[in-house]
């Protein structure tokens, strides 16, 4: 089997993803469709949270991959740091924006379902707080990425960033845990799943996550696809340049 | 490196050079907020800690962008670069000026500006401590912020959009401890996390703000 | 001394002179001509190490190499003598007082840098050279805003640093009458895209 560095080659990867991607999109619709027609009708209501409830097919799933968006980023900016593989530092720009998005459905749906729930739209509690500053730490990055003009010099810049903002990521975790005990539920997943979610909801949850994760896939795919060519056209007119002058 | 800390301890008091900006908007932030919220002094107190925390905070961040900005645009970067300084050195200096110049006197106009506020007195001495200790993270962690956007014309927005996130660690330990302090509770759990803090981003990150110094001088 | 090896190197990621080589000996100078634009200012920036080659070698010891470029790095609010010693405490020497008799600033080195005028500025910006003490100069384009006797003074002050066995890489179009050869640039403007690594790989 090829390495897997082969595909760090920008046109290998185009031509790879250009197989894979309809199929990572496909799958990611038919299990965002399932797993959400599933959750919503055919879920029973929950005896004390009533159809509130089901708002965890997407507050949870969105609330996932705004963290391993980031981690994600961070694995990449790591791989371009250490091997300076141009696709993996553009990897890492695709995924930020849709990691904000991500978060942001993640607050959004929460807030949501705080309401009815503790009767408030939002509370300083550790995690909703840990999630608002990690969505302040992606606007961080991505302004980073449009304010520096010369690519190569945004790509480490951003990725030292990402790296410095994970320590202080986590750091802030913590402190905010510090800072006040909170009321969120548990874990609504975990590997032991008899004490939180019973298996009628865990299973379409699966589905909705399964569909975010494919739906993440896909998109940072088709951003990474446009990032590649615009480097590629910035690359020719460059070479244009060269030739005239 | 004790030249250029001292040169840049000598820029900062010139005319021009900034230094007394931060203590001038230090105060008038803590006058302020009286206005906002209302002139109860039992409430004053309460949030007195916080207050000033986040107003030494943002003192700190008006002078952050002059840390490289200046030498980047007159040239005295390149040649920094060139000398038989380490960057390591450079980010280190530079860092240490700034808190001598802002940090250090925030911290002494502190207690002064807690009467203000009606700081309750078991407070005063926690939250002198606190910021003696979290500033030099705010200064060392700012440095880093202004080495990533030194190439970036005008970007003093960016810069503050990049450095808060990053101060919140420091902002929540430092601001506990005054606020826990002054409340007459157990204080020693954040002031060991807030001098954890501040000592591992005084020993990593002026190497960081090195890496990043020589990226974007290249 | 200062030796060039094949050296190609890039301004904002593109290629802009390539497979340069030269060498330069203590005593001699060396004057890199060429059009705007060119690539001269990248040159001397690779070579002085801030900026890093896209192939090619600079072989010489980086402790060894003064650079001045266009801005001369003076603090405005500064006296001529606290600029000059600042530099002079951070390379580790104390030889302010020659460097400011050999560029004539004695008269002024009481003056904040921001009351001289823009001659002025750019002797005390070379003054910087001598108390570096360091033997291979790199200058950007030093005779900027130099008035015809400024320009013989620092003529003199070169032909001095290279009697010391110093030797000086200069971009400059002003004939200094010094016994230097000269280094047309032209010839090396990158005409291709290096195949191998670096520059964007495979993005064409």
């Amino acid at each position: 089997m090829a390495s897997i560095w082969e595909y760090a080659n920008p046109l290998k990867f185009m031509r790879l993803t250009d197989r894979v991607l309809p199929w990572v999109s496909v799958l990611a619709a038919a299990s965002l469709v399932i797993g959400l027609i599933w959750g919503f009708f055919f879920t029973p209501d929950d005896y004390r949270q009533g159809s509130t409830v089901k708002i965890i097919y997407l507050h949870v799933p969105s609330a996932l991959m705004a963290i391993n968006a980031w981690f994600m980023m961070l694995v990449a900016s790591l791989i371009w740091l250490i091997r300076r593989h141009h696709v993996s530092a553009l990897a890492a720009k695709a995924a930020a924006p849709v990691g904000v998005v991500m978060t942001v459905i993640a607050l959004l749906t929460g807030a949501i379902w705080g309401q009815p729930m503790w009767g408030t739209w939002w509370a300083w509690d550790p995690r909703l707080t840990s999630f608002l500053i990690l969505f302040l730490f992606y606007l961080g990055y991505i302004a980073l990425w449009e304010a520096i003009e010369d690519a190569d010099t945004a790509a480490d810049l951003t990725a030292v960033l990402c790296l410095v903002g994970s320590v202080f990521a986590v750091l802030s975790r913590y402190a905010v845990n510090f800072w006040n005990q909170g009321l969120h539920q548990g874990a609504s997943l975990s590997l032991d799943k008899e004490e939180n979610v019973a298996d009628v909801f865990y299973l379409p949850l699966l589905v909705c996550i399964a569909g975010f994760v494919l739906l993440f896939l896909s998109l940072v795919l088709l951003r990474t696809r446009t990032e590649i060519r615009l480097r590629r056209t910035k690359a020719l007119i460059a070479r244009e340049g060269m030739a005239d002058a | 490196m004790i030249a250029l800390l001292i040169r840049d301890l000598k820029l900062s008091v010139r005319a021009g050079g900034g230094f007394g900006l931060g203590l001038a908007f230090f105060l008038i932030v803590t006058v302020l907020v009286p206005f906002g919220v209302g002139p109860e002094s039992g409430l004053l107190g309460k949030i007195a800690p916080g207050v000033l925390w986040l107003g030494a905070l943002l003192s700190c961040l008006l002078s952050l962008d002059r840390i490289f900005a200046l030498d980047w645009e007159d040239g005295s970067l390149d040649l920094l670069a060139t000398s038989p300084l380490p960057l390591e050195g450079v980010a280190a200096a530079k860092a240490m000026a700034h808190w001598l110049t802002t940090g250090l006197p925030l911290t002494l106009a502190a207690p002064f500006l807690g009467i203000l506020l009606n700081l309750p007195q078991s407070g005063f001495g926690w939250l002198t401590l606190s910021l003696a200790i979290g500033t030099p993270a705010l200064s060392v962690i700012g440095t880093f912020a202004a080495a990533l956007i030194v190439g970036v014309k005008r970007g003093g927005l960016l810069l503050s959009i990049l450095v808060l996130p990053l101060y919140v660690p420091t902002l929540i330990f430092g601001a506990e401890v005054a606020r826990r302090g002054s409340a007459g509770m157990e204080v020693l759990p954040p002031v060991l996390l807030l001098a954890g803090i501040s000592l591992g981003a005084v020993a990593i990150l002026p190497f960081v703000s090195a890496l990043v110094l020589r990226i974007n001088l290249r | 001394m200062l030796k060039v090896d094949e050296l190609t190197v890039a301004r904002g990621g593109r290629p802009i002179l390539q497979n340069v080589s030269f060498e330069l000996k203590a005593g001699q100078a060396l004057v890199v001509r060429g059009p705007n634009g060119s690539g001269k200012t990248t040159l001397l920036r690779t070579i002085a190490g801030l900026q890093p080659a896209i192939s090619g070698q600079v072989l010489c010891d980086e402790e060894a190499i003064a650079y001045a470029a266009h801005s001369d790095g003076l603090k405005a609010n500064l006296t001529v003598a606290e600029n000059l010693s600042f530099w002079a405490e951070v390379f580790g020497t104390a030889q302010m007082d020659q460097a400011l008799a050999q560029f004539n600033l004695n008269d002024l080195q009481d003056r904040p840098a921001n009351t001289l005028s823009a001659g002025q500025k750019r002797r005390l910006g070379l003054a910087r050279l001598l108390v570096t003490a360091r033997p291979v100069w790199v200058l950007d384009e030093p005779t900027v805003s130099l008035d015809a006797a400024s320009v013989d003074l620092f003529a003199s002050v070169v032909q001095a640093h290279l009697a010391a066995g110093g030797a000086a890489l200069m971009a400059t179009h002003i004939d200094l009458g010094l016994e230097a050869k000269v280094f047309d640039v032209a010839p090396y403007k990158a005409s291709m895209i290096p195949r191998s690594g670096g520059f964007d790989e495979g993005f064409l």
